[in-house]
């Protein structure tokens, strides 16, 4: 029986990495995931998950041991946010090109200066470009869940890609909520073992990983990273359907909110998804046509359901915990891209907000609401608004 | 008709066919190492195949595993310049999760060692994993085309250490990683040479034999890097040996007391007290050494900087516990 229970998004990651039964996990405390490691620290220590855990000296070791555990063959887990994520950047190339099915959890926290441990995503969205598959969990339950599902897409031999997790700092990884920890068994079936036929390091079979490679096959490389991003789309959902049947959450890339008769439509990722549901509902009250949808998948882009989601609305309102400096936010652009070519498109409005753990109030939400209704009633609008800036502080 | 028994196994690993110059001597590092390896594999564990390598960025790996081409015979995995040391600790993590026996071998050169890499080898001989750490020296960043690293010698030229009105080239005594990988207290810590292969392949062997880490700093030549001639590496290896310049050591689980050195040859005059080597009066001068590579040929217009050198050489087997005397070339 799933045991329902409370608990951080922290120690459901490293729940989530229980259940999936890695055989190495490397990692280095940083605020605010540094729970997981810990917790994970615990189980080893007792006994309730036979791994090698091994407490690297940064997480550019962390990742790097993941590299070459993953390499040897073995399901392989680490968690980190922010600086500790950017560190591993060199290596998140690596691990994405070499095709290693690494999973990290990553509590979504800002990057310096000022140096600042509260939740934005600009430390994950940073990383997009690198191949890696990127999840953003609402609550603790979908952190969870999203780390077994994330094994399970990254594993699969059509995909074979690193996969993140993403859950946003303090809101989440510190925040007790109600958590159904799935059972053992139905794990085991959900994700089997790991038996790499790409990766391994054996004697018995000795091959070469890692290599150089000239212009002639250096793009042919790079486009299979391309592919596996295509073809994760697929099994992401045939991932999605599984999970229902045998844990009974539902999961979707892109998932809608009261948007059937939406003039606009806000978008946005992790737990502001929740804030922005009710005040959808707010709005609804009010008799406001307004709807709301979450990415729960940014890498691989959901473009189709994106493209599907613009059909429904005349505004598509975008809220961003992050930014590309002179663009706006990471998702305009991936939203602008979606729609570019189509005849008929909503208009796209970008809204920076929550920056470094900045509250995002209703107050905020309305602000947003206004510049969006300009752009519904024909208006002029600005394509890229911060909302909640204090201008009296610049 | 009895047969003798080739003094190291003819099972190759680093197979003909890698893209190093000729004359690499750490092409010859390799070689030994992966067969020293094997040797100590078979003895160990009856089978010569089981270990791995994890190799950092640098001249070695890229000469040797161009897609879609490897010189290879043992796994082999790279992953980038400064992180030999942690992949290697992921290997061999998974190895134990595994049950495979076996060790790994970690190889990087002196720029993926003793510059980027250092934190990553500090981090993995800490945890003691059961690791062979190989760095093979040949003085400095040889595959981007000949920069400094903190292990290029006084008074080298390389790109980034010209020598000119203002600079005898290298400035900074070398950085001493086996004595730092020691300051560890791992089980094994050793340099070798390929001037002395026999010491070289008895001592990677002891490394793959320990249980836990080991780290072994093998000074090879670049004759490239070194502008000198093809066929003299091994030459000047012994030379440097011969003449002081390169110390061979071994120290057990961190114990500088109990350090042990092998006598230069060269016809230098050993003292020991109680077996221990304190003193060496080497009878080659440093100039030999020098001579022969284009990297050190400013430096004999400027004798003072050789006699900066010679301080800093003496300086260096201080630390080691021994007295040296170096000489001057007779005019
Ligand atoms: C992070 C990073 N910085 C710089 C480089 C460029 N780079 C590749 S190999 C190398 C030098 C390697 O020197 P060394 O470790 O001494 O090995 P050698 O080439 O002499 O064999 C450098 C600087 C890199 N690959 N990665
Ligand atoms: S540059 Fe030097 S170290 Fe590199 S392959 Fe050539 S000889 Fe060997």
């Amino acid at each position: 029986m799933p045991i329902r229970t409370v608990m951080k998004a922290n120690e459901a990651a490293a729940w989530a990495a229980k259940l999936a039964k890695p055989k190495v996990i490397a990692a280095f405390p940083i605020t605010p995931s540094t729970l997981v490691p810990e917790k994970i620290s615990e189980f080893v220590a007792n006994g309730e998950l036979d791994a090698e855990f091994i407490k690297v000296e940064s997480e550019h070791s962390a990742i790097s041991a993941c590299v070459g555990a993953s390499a040897a063959g073995v399901r392989t887990f680490t968690a980190t946010a922010s600086q500790g994520l950017a560190l591993m950047h060199e290596v998140l190339f690596i691990a994405a090109g070499m095709r290693l099915p690494i999973v990290i959890a990553v509590g979504n926290r800002s990057l310096s200066a000022p140096i600042n441990i509260w939740n934005d995503w600009q430390d994950s969205i940073s990383e997009r470009d690198t191949g890696w598959l990127q999840f953003y969990a609402e609550n603790n339950q979908e952190a969870l869940d999203l780390i077994l599902i994330a094994f399970k897409v990254a594993e699969d031999e059509r995909v074979l890609l690193p996969a993140m997790v993403g859950f946003d700092a303090f809101i989440l990884t510190h925040t007790v909520e109600p958590v159904e920890i799935p059972d053992q068994e139905v794990v085991d079936e959900f994700l089997g073992e790991y038996e790499p036929k790409h990766a391994y390091l054996d004697p018995a079979r000795p091959i070469t990983q890692g290599t150089l490679a000239f212009p002639a096959h250096y793009m042919e490389a790079r486009y299979t990273v391309w592919e596996a991003n295509e073809n994760a789309k697929k099994v992401i959902d045939e991932a999605f359907t599984e999970f229902e049947k045998k844990f009974g959450r539902k999961y979707q890339k892109v998932e809608e909110y009261r948007t059937d008769d939406a003039d606009i439509i806000f978008v946005t990722m992790g737990s502001l998804a929740g804030t922005v549901k009710e005040y959808v509902d707010h709005l609804r009250e009010k008799g406001l046509k307004v709807g709301a949808a979450k990415l729960t998948v940014y890498r691989p882009f959901p473009t189709e359901e994106v493209r599907e989601l613009a059909k429904k609305a005349k505004v598509l309102a975008l809220l961003e915990k992050n930014v590309t400096f002179s663009v706006g936010g990471a998702l305009f652009q991936d939203f602008s891209r979606a729609l570019v070519n189509l005849d008929e498109r909503p208009k796209i409005v970008d809204f920076i907000l929550g920056l470094g753990g900045r509250d995002v109030t209703f107050k905020n939400l309305d602000e947003a609401l206004a510049i969006a209704q300009k752009a519904l009633n024909g208006e002029e609008f600005d394509e890229v608004n911060w909302v909640g800036l204090r201008k009296e502080i610049l | 008709m009895a047969v003798r028994k080739p003094p190291i196994t003819t099972r190759e690993y680093w197979a003909p066919g890698h893209a190093a110059c000729a004359g690499c001597g750490c092409a010859t590092a390799l070689k030994l190492a992966t067969k020293a390896f094997s040797e100590a594999m078979e003895e160990k564990y009856g089978d010569p195949n089981a270990f791995a390598i994890a190799q950092a960025t640098g001249c070695m790996e890229v000469v040797s595993a161009v897609f879609p081409y490897t010189a290879w015979k043992v796994p082999w995995v790279h992953v980038a310049f400064e992180n030999a040391a942690a992949a290697a600790s992921g290997v061999e993590a998974a190895w134990k999760k595994l049950g495979r026996k076996g060790k790994i071998l970690a190889i990087g050169g002196d720029g993926g060692t003793a510059d980027i890499g250092l934190q990553a080898l500090s981090g993995m001989l800490e945890r003691r994993h059961n690791v062979v750490y190989l760095m093979y020296d040949n003085e400095a960043y040889m595959n981007t085309g000949i920069q400094r690293s903190s292990s290029t010698p006084y008074g080298a030229w390389t790109t980034t250490s010209p020598p000119g009105k203002y600079s005898i080239g290298e400035d900074k005594p070398k950085k001493w990683v086996a004595l730092i990988a020691a300051a560890h207290q791992v089980p094994y810590v050793a340099t070798a040479s390929i001037g002395n292969p026999f010491d070289f392949v008895r001592k990677m062997k002891k490394a793959a034999k320990v249980d836990g880490p080991a780290f072994v700093q093998v000074h090879c030549t670049c004759p490239t890097g070194w502008k000198s001639p093809l066929e003299k590496g091994v030459e000047i290896a012994r030379l440097a040996i011969e003449t002081g310049v390169w110390p061979l050591f071994e120290i057990e689980n961190g114990d500088f007391f109990n350090i042990k050195i092998q006598p230069p040859g060269g016809g230098a005059k050993v003292t020991r007290e109680g077996g221990r080597i304190v003193a060496i009066e080497f009878k080659k001068p440093i100039e030999e050494y020098l001579k022969l590579q284009g990297r050190f040929k400013h430096l004999f217009k400027r004798p003072e900087a050789i006699d900066e050198m010679r301080e800093q050489i003496k300086a260096m087997w201080k630390v080691l516990g021994v007295d040296v005397t170096l000489p001057k070339p007779e005019e």
